[in-house]
């Protein structure tokens, strides 16, 4: 197996790939022909000849503006820039002519005239093109005098009023004028691939300078993506990192593990010291791209509070101690199969990591079910995803999204219902925006005003601002409209999907109780509105829904993803590029953990347990019998602990504490286990109520695959060793192996081919193939050797598809006078869910503590005002943060994030769940908000607590 | 699990396919809890139902005779 490959390869071409009906033309006497649109500059490329550039970087589209480009071309007049040209059929371009090569030089001459000449000691030394194109034209001398310079600190004795200072505000990257060459890299990457038009250049002529529009880059609209740092081709734009180390001098392919786009990075290592991660350009889902978590948010991998040793205790108010991992490995087997020995077999169970990668999450239900004996193995998709699961397996037949990423670049009107892209999954935001600027229509359901709403150059058509609670009502008002007005695609749906369950659906939906106009009051949405995003939606060309928690995470979670379901079919938008349905998930392998059987009705590839086939593959692979019977949920475990009946949990790289709802209910089912095992990089705060803890290693120090939103499965590569000494899967099977069973894996590869022998959708997955391709989308088997980009194709996987009637149900969770307002939860772009990872980086410069957001109104009748100390409760329980002020909700709704121990956000939500799957309702709680001097009796109690139940011995000697 | 939440959760699976057409929406309803309800889950709401079923939907009480009663395994 080869560790260290890069596939593809990474020549900058220096403008966009182009596609269209092929030119052929001749360069510097070789022939090549290449797609229409493509510059002379990419055709030279494609033949093997670089022409110099500065200001052309493939990842933007050509500027023209360095001339150092030019080139000669037959029958033209002048020496036109082979950026900005188009190829031409039977073109003869000379690209080293003596003609150019002087006006090149010349060029150069003048851009080094006011550059610094300190190569030697410059960050960017080797990794320079300002640098590599004096080389490349031969510049020999530089004969322009002493005069202004915007890099002289003083000149002639005086201040250089030209001279700007360096900004290292950023904690990521530094911006140093002096350096600058004003060649626009950096503002058309902030537009073009970005989006967020942050930079520009004031100023014009020998005064241009790039600028933030405020003090500084910290202060700006920069939201620290490192697309301009990506562009830049001089130190101006530097990775702090870069400038503390040194160049990188070999580099590793792997996948991101934050969200899940599932972005591809190198990992540019010096020795096995990690420098920097860059956006793999060759990226499918990425295309490049990154954002300030992947790109930058890394060093919590080296933080000093990671946990590198095993540890034991016999109870949660003991300190730990540390041990080796033999005996941390037989204590915990010894514990867990006394359990079972005392309370059935059925006593213990295991919670999957949707961050760690598919060969690790197998491991760890395959451990539940062959050696634990039962099938109580849950994910955090079930606090997130699972009603995507049910209702898209109901209705379409497979548990996940429609579509690649790439199919946003062919979408006419894209619906984004319940989820926050720009903050959650801000790589695809940026591939969205980039559609919305070309002229794509965007529809906002969301109960808050989000950034895509309105930002530079985007703006929704229409904003559905709904009541917190009232998706079902929204999205079937939509259909509503759709099929009264004779809008709905009955070609599409005659061929594709169950007619007669349609025609049950119509009469349903046509009802008036389902009309706009009816559930105004109930929606807050008005009816004219609603009705024109309606239409816009069905009549508008491709239309494609993305959806996040907003929509699953609600008592009638699967119903509103069912209701999604049968908008799209509605309309015929599944089944090409540009549709479909999109979940977009929350963690990195939240796909792939529902795909690896980590639920507790279901083996892998999404089977059910009751079938006696399925189990059969595995009882034969596995060599043991395999309980016909559903296991527990992570809520059913923890009620089920509360009664005393679920006594041991093994917790991979999850901390239910403080992401599961109603913290006080979660602590009191933990407390009453008497072995829980974590494991994890550091001690979170289930930890605090664990027996064992079994030390984690990070993304960067193991092989394996994470799946992405889009069903693609992705490498994840070693970068460096795991500092706690094995990679997660062998922790897992030191587990198992202590429990009785005799695993004997020696690389994630042989897990894959288990999942592959075993798992129809996965049967064509191989490291192997991997490589060679670099990822594939599942299903992956004969019929789909390539993997399968867009899904229902040719008919719904499930054969026809099916309309599902989605009665709206309002949830109990009701307001009243105790509780007069609604709580929804979200999260930022700089903070990662329980933030265990994003705060120990200095992503805390953007976010440092969770903040109330609440409207003008609602503030000035309990007399808050911004950034005062605020109690916030419900009926599960209290907490206390500080409020900000803001319009962007709606009167009568409040939001905040749970990034913060300290906060603890989720001791407000309640126990309510999603009806079909138990996916806890953490979008919506009834809650006042009043003054407050500071935090609550709870926060301090537990602050406290926490402290104690973190205690280690110091080791013996 | 408390008996009021189990309930509850039985009502909600019940509401849904309450709304849904066709006549055999106690064999559904069933046929959810079946599939997705752990054995003493399914133990506990049948012992439930038995004992009167307070607070249970009428419908959820006639579902009650297609639950599946989970087999009394030796563990």
């Amino acid at each position: 197996m080869k560790d260290f490959i890069i596939p593809g390869e990474d020549t900058d071409r220096g403008t966009p790939a182009k596609s269209g009906a092929p030119v052929t033309l001749v360069v510097d006497g070789i022939e090549v022909t290449v797609p229409e649109g493509t510059s002379v500059m990419r055709a030279a490329s494609e033949a093997g000849i670089q022409v110099p550039k500065l200001c052309a970087t493939d990842s933007l589209e050509a500027f023209g503006s360095c001339r150092l480009c030019v080139v000669e071309i037959e029958g033209r007049r002048g020496t036109p820039a082979s950026c900005t040209t188009p190829v031409a059929a039977g073109m003869v371009v000379t690209t080293r002519s003596e003609k150019v090569q002087k006006i090149r030089r010349g060029v150069m001459e003048l851009y080094i005239s006011d550059h610094p000449l300190d190569c030697l000691t410059c960050s960017a030394n080797g990794d320079c093109e300002l640098q590599d194109m004096a080389g490349a034209v031969g510049l020999r001398e530089v004969r322009y005098g002493p005069g202004e310079t915007h890099f002289e600190v003083r000149s002639g004795g005086d201040a250089n009023a030209r001279y700007i200072p360096k900004d290292d505000s950023n904690p990521y990257f530094t911006y140093d004028p002096a350096k600058c060459i004003v060649c626009n890299r950096c503002v058309r990457a902030c537009e073009e691939v970005q989006g967020t038009f942050a930079l520009t250049i004031e100023g014009r002529g020998f005064d241009s300078r790039v600028s933030v529009g405020a003090p500084n880059f910290l202060e700006s609209d920069c939201v620290s993506c490192g697309a301009c740092v990506q562009a830049c081709p001089t130190a101006t734009l530097q990775e702090k990192s870069v400038i503390e180390i040194g160049t990188p001098e070999r580099s590793v392919i792997t996948t991101c593990a934050y969200c899940g786009v599932g972005c591809s990075f190198k990992a540019e290592l010096s020795g096995d010291q990690l420098v920097r991660m860059v956006p793999w350009k060759h990226g499918k889902a990425n295309r490049g791209h990154s954002c300030v978590k992947g790109r930058f948010a890394y060093g919590y991998a080296m933080h000093q509070d990671r946990i590198l040793s095993p540890m034991i205790r016999d109870r949660i108010t003991d300190p730990w101690r540390e041990v080796s991992w033999e005996e941390a490995m037989s204590f915990a087997a010894r514990r867990m199969r006394g359990l079972q020995e005392q309370y059935g077999k059925n006593s213990i169970g295991v919670i999957t990591s949707s961050r760690c990668t598919n060969e690790e999450t197998y491991l760890v239900q395959k451990l539940t079910r062959a050696v634990f004996g039962n099938n109580n193995t849950d994910t955090c998709a079930r606090v997130c995803h699972s009603p995507t699961g049910y209702g898209l397996g109901q209705t379409f037949g497979t548990s996940a999204g429609t579509q690649d990423f790439d199919s946003v670049e062919h979408t006419d009107v894209v619906v984004v219902i319940g989820a926050n892209p720009t903050d959650g999954h801000p790589v695809f935001a940026s591939r969205l925006k980039k559609r919305l600027r070309a002229g794509a229509k965007l529809i906002v359901i969301d109960p808050r005003r989000i950034d895509l709403v309105r930002s530079a150059h985007v703006s929704a058509a229409h904003h559905l601002a709904l009541r917190p609670g009232t998706n079902v009502a929204v999205v079937s008002a939509m259909a509503h409209v759709i099929v009264t007005e004779g809008l709905a695609a009955e070609e599409y749906i005659r061929e594709r999907c169950d007619w007669e369950e349609y025609l049950a659906y119509s009469d349903f939906i046509r009802d008036p109780r389902h009309s706009p106009e009816a559930t105004e009051m109930l929606t807050g949405v008005p009816a004219a509105e609603l009705r024109a995003a309606a239409r816009a939606f069905a009549t508008g060309g491709n239309g494609a829904i993305y959806y996040g928690l907003g929509v699953t995470e609600h008592s009638q979670g699967s119903t509103t993803v069912m209701g999604i379901a049968n908008l799209a079919m509605l309309t015929g938008n599944v089944g090409r590029k540009g549709v479909g349905v999109n979940p977009l998930r929350g963690q990195n392998n939240v796909q792939g953990s529902c795909d690896m059987g980590s639920f507790p009705h279901e083996l892998p590839g999404y089977r059910h347990v009751k079938g006696a086939e399925v189990r059969a593959i595995f009882e034969q692979a596995w060599g043991v019998e395999i309980d016909p019977e559903p296991g527990l949920r992570i809520p059913n475990m923890l009620d089920a602990a509360v009664m005393g009946t679920f006594k041991g949990l093994y917790c991979q790289g999850e901390d239910i504490l403080q992401s599961d709802p109603d913290t006080k209910h979660v602590a009191a089912g933990l407390a009453a286990m008497e072995c829980v095992i974590v494991h994890d990089l550091f001690l979170n705060e289930t930890a605090n109520y664990a027996h064992v803890f079994l030390p984690g290693s990070s993304f960067l120090e193991k092989d394996g695959t994470f799946t992405n939103a889009e069903r693609r499965i992705n490498r994840v590569r070693r970068v460096m060793a795991p500092k706690n000494g094995y990679e997660d899967w062998e922790v897992t099977q030191l587990l198992a192996n202590a429990m009785g069973a005799n695993w004997r894996y020696t690389h994630p590869s042989q897990i894959m081919a288990e999942i592959a022998l075993t798992t129809p959708s996965f049967a064509g997955v191989t490291y192997e193939v991997l490589e060679e391709k670099g990822s594939v989308q599942w299903p992956c088997n004969e019929a789909h050797p390539d993997g399968t980009p867009l899904m229902h194709v040719d008919g719904f996987v499930r054969g026809k598809g099916r309309f599902i009637v989605t009665e709206y149900v309002a949830t109990d969770e009701k307001t009243g006078p105790r509780f007069p307002l609604l709580l929804t939860t979200g999260r930022i772009l700089s903070q990662y869910n329980v933030g265990a990872q994003t705060r120990r980086t200095e992503n805390v410069a953007w976010h440092d503590e969770d903040v109330l957001e609440i409207h003008p109104h609602d503030a000035e009748v309990r007399g808050l005002k911004d950034r005062d100390w605020v109690r916030l409760a419900s009926r599960a329980g209290e907490t206390s943060l500080r409020a900000k002020v803001t319009d962007r909700v709606s009167p009568g709704v409040v939001y905040t994030t749970f990034h913060h121990p300290d906060t603890q956000a989720n001791v407000i939500t309640t126990d309510f769940s999603d009806w079909a799957t138990n996916c806890p309702e953490f979008k919506v709680t009834a809650v006042q908000v009043s003054q407050s001097n500071g935090p609550s009796d709870w926060q301090e109690g537990y602050a406290a607590h926490a402290e104690r139940a973190r205690r280690i011995l110091p080791a013996a000697e | 699990m408390s008996p009021e939440k189990m309930v509850m959760m039985a009502n909600q699976i019940a509401t849904f396919f309450r709304s849904q057409p066709g006549d055999d929406q106690p064999e559904r309803i069933a046929e959810h809890l079946n599939d997705f309800w752990a054995p003493r889950m399914r133990a506990q709401f049948l012992a439930h139902v038995r004992d009167g079923g307070q607070g249970c939907d009428p419908l959820v009480v006639r579902a009650a005779a297609h639950v599946r009663a989970p087999v009394v395994r030796a563990d």
